[in-house]
């Protein structure tokens, strides 16, 4: 079970919109709890105050940017769908596939805040004229599962979801489907194709899922975290999300944020988007005694190495890119100086290689490449060239190369590490290098 | 799809297989979920691997026929997902988290330890039939890192030394 870190003192409703709920024990908040404490307010609201374009403007100038670790912007995504007059009604699609290495956010609100999702979903599916909601779940959060079961039967009893929702005249139901392991799942389309029953390829888009989607018809597909965020925007409007963040960042919102690794106390916590590293680190207590800090990733396996320097900059979409490296999902994992750089590389790109789904070649033929490039690296067999030969493979892996953003998830760590790093790399060279190393150099040894 | 449509399909053996009633009944429930019968396909997997451990041939004919789509797609799906299983599995399989998290927090000592102390590597089966070790994407578990599931069963952090307690729970 994951825990926020932070007090119930510290967790109010006017600063907390993901977690003032949460129980201190951990236990899942339920629809009479829930009730209790502002639930299923926004929904009453968006049904008496709201029409679909009102609400997705709300939620544009709220700026709320999808937490699943794309970051783009919510509001946008839902007004894509709903362009024209008389589209058929669709799907709403959550994405509770929660694999990117490092990344721990979503389990918790999953196992303990079900009805904040829930509500988040009535909300997506009102606005996007939708009939019926999946949420996608990985099949190993087994915990969670039953609780959202659990919680999408209280909701449906309570009528908040099936015919006629709380009155409306709108039809609206969520399903839970659970998933059999596959990173790819997480991935928009091969989410889509995985839903219908399919291997979980991608889909070229065009396309977009907004137009069509699951079962041709219009599909939206949003994170967890981003559906979780929805209620706070519709009861208390974009002003007052945006100014949950004020003078940290120009995202609207908080943002789940996380450390993990060798730290005294790795947890999670609420905090206003564009809080900086550095704090974020201090709330961990930062690195275990006897360690410090090496380098670490901002948000999950797909996204590229920093500094410690860079931990003074602000957790947000934007200062991370400019950074070289993304935000992702927020959930920093810090490596310790007594960590090889070269070995976490390899075990990011052997991560990469065994999901990969293997629908196009770069993906499929380049990332065992790249693994068995690092192993020799790591077990100081590389022969000159190897490290080249690696950025190259970063560069075919790179966005616009593949169908989806996996290889190129997979190549931003791999860069990163090369250009930070460069001399760990090098000591693994051992082959090649001149009469020092007259070892023969074994033909197609990679 | 027809019996007869499907029987020449693809050369899988059909010998012995019945689907159980109950799980007739809950891939028929599943359908309902879905707009097309395919989609309930790979919660028929799990159903019937929840019932017999692990997927044979026979059950992805029983499946396609139960659901009315070709035993290919069935085929396709089972392979794909890791954790659907193609062959028998102990009576409890370990998931080991090796993801950077989990890495970070010496996974491979672990690991290490898990393969001494049951005397096989991933992807094996104890003689006892008792436990089958597989490597798992990150379990979001990455603040209690190193982890891992057993069944339905999340642990971390876990320690070497706290392997052979930790076993005790399952006969």
């Amino acid at each position: 079970m994951s825990r926020i870190l932070q007090d119930r003192d510290e967790r109010r409703p006017e600063t907390h919109p993901l977690t003032f709920r949460l129980n201190d024990d951990g236990t899942p908040v339920m629809l009479d709890a829930y009730r209790e404490q502002q639930g299923y307010a926004s929904v009453e609201r968006a049904f008496s105050d709201l029409t679909s374009k009102t609400l997705i403007d709300e939620l544009k100038t709220a700026n709320l940017r999808g937490r699943g670790g794309g970051g783009f912007s919510a509001g946008l995504k839902w007004s894509l769908t709903m362009q024209g007059e008389g589209i058929p009604r669709g799907y709403i699609v959550c994405n509770a596939d929660e694999m990117e290495p490092g990344t721990f956010k979503d389990r918790l609100l999953l196992e303990q805040q079900p009805h904040l999702l829930i509500e988040g979903m009535i909300l997506a599916g009102f606005a996007n004229n939708a009939y019926q909601g999946y949420i996608f779940m990985r099949g190993e959060y087994v915990d969670a599962a039953r609780t959202v079961q659990r919680a999408l039967e209280e909701a449906r009893a309570a009528g908040w979801l099936g015919r006629d929702v709380a009155g409306s005249g709108w039809d609206f139901d969520i399903a839970l489907h659970t998933g059999a392991g596959r990173y790819i799942c997480g991935e928009e389309t091969a989410l889509i194709n995985s839903l219908e029953g399919k291997r979980a390829s991608p889909r070229a888009k065009p396309p977009f899922p907004g137009q069509s989607g699951a079962w041709g018809k219009p599909t939206v597909v949003n994170n967890v975290e981003t559906l979780c965020n929805v209620p706070s925007v519709v009861l208390h409007g974009a002003d007052w999300y945006q100014g949950l963040s004020q003078g940290k960042s120009g995202d609207g919102g908080t943002k789940l944020y996380g450390v993990s690794g060798k730290v005294k106390r790795p947890g999670l916590w609420e905090l206003p988007m564009g809080t900086t590293g550095n704090e974020l680190l201090e709330r961990a207590g930062g690195m275990r005694d006897g360690h410090t800090l090496k380098t670490w990733l901002p948000g999950g396996g797909s996204t590229g190495f920093l500094l410690p320097e860079h931990l003074e900059l602000a957790l947000d979409f934007d200062t991370i890119g400019k950074a070289g490296s993304r935000l992702g999902t927020g959930l920093i994992a810090v490596v310790a100086d007594d960590q090889s750089v070269v070995s976490l590389a390899r075990n990011l790109e052997e991560f990469f290689a065994r999901e990969s789904c293997g629908w196009c070649t770069p993906c499929r033929d380049g990332l065992p490449w790249s693994v068995k490039l690092l192993q020799a690296l790591e077990a100081g067999e590389g022969e000159r060239g190897d490290i080249d030969l690696l950025e190259s493979l970063a560069v075919d892996l790179g966005p616009g190369r593949t169908f989806c953003a996996h290889a190129p998830g997979a190549a931003m760590p791999l860069a990163s590490a090369i250009h930070y790093f460069r001399d760990e790399f090098e000591r693994g060279v051992t082959r090649g290098q001149g009469a020092a190393h007259a070892d023969p150099i074994p033909v197609g040894s990679i | 799809m027809t019996h007869a449509s499907t029987s020449t399909a693809a050369p899988i053996a059909t010998d012995g297989f019945v689907l159980h009633d109950e799980d007739r009944a809950a891939i028929a429930h599943e359908r309902e979920h879905y707009p097309h019968p395919q989609a309930a396909s790979i919660e028929a997997l799990k159903i019937v691997q929840k019932r017999h451990g692990w997927v044979p041939d026979a059950a992805i004919e029983a499946i396609a026929r139960e659901l009315g789509v070709p035993p290919a797609n069935i085929e396709g799906v089972a392979t794909f997902y890791s954790l659907i299983f193609r062959q028998p599995v102990g009576r409890h399989v370990i998931l080991l988290c090796d993801s950077s998290s989990c890495f970070l927090t010496d996974y491979e000592a672990l690991r290490d330890a898990f393969f001494a102390h049951l005397g096989i590597g991933f992807g094996q089966t104890t003689p006892d039939d008792r436990f089958t070790l597989l490597p798992v994407c990150c379990l979001g578990a990455c603040d209690r890192g190193p982890a891992l599931m057993i069944g339905d069963d999340t642990y971390g952090p876990v320690t070497s030394e706290e392997i052979p307690t930790l076993l005790e729970a399952y006969a």
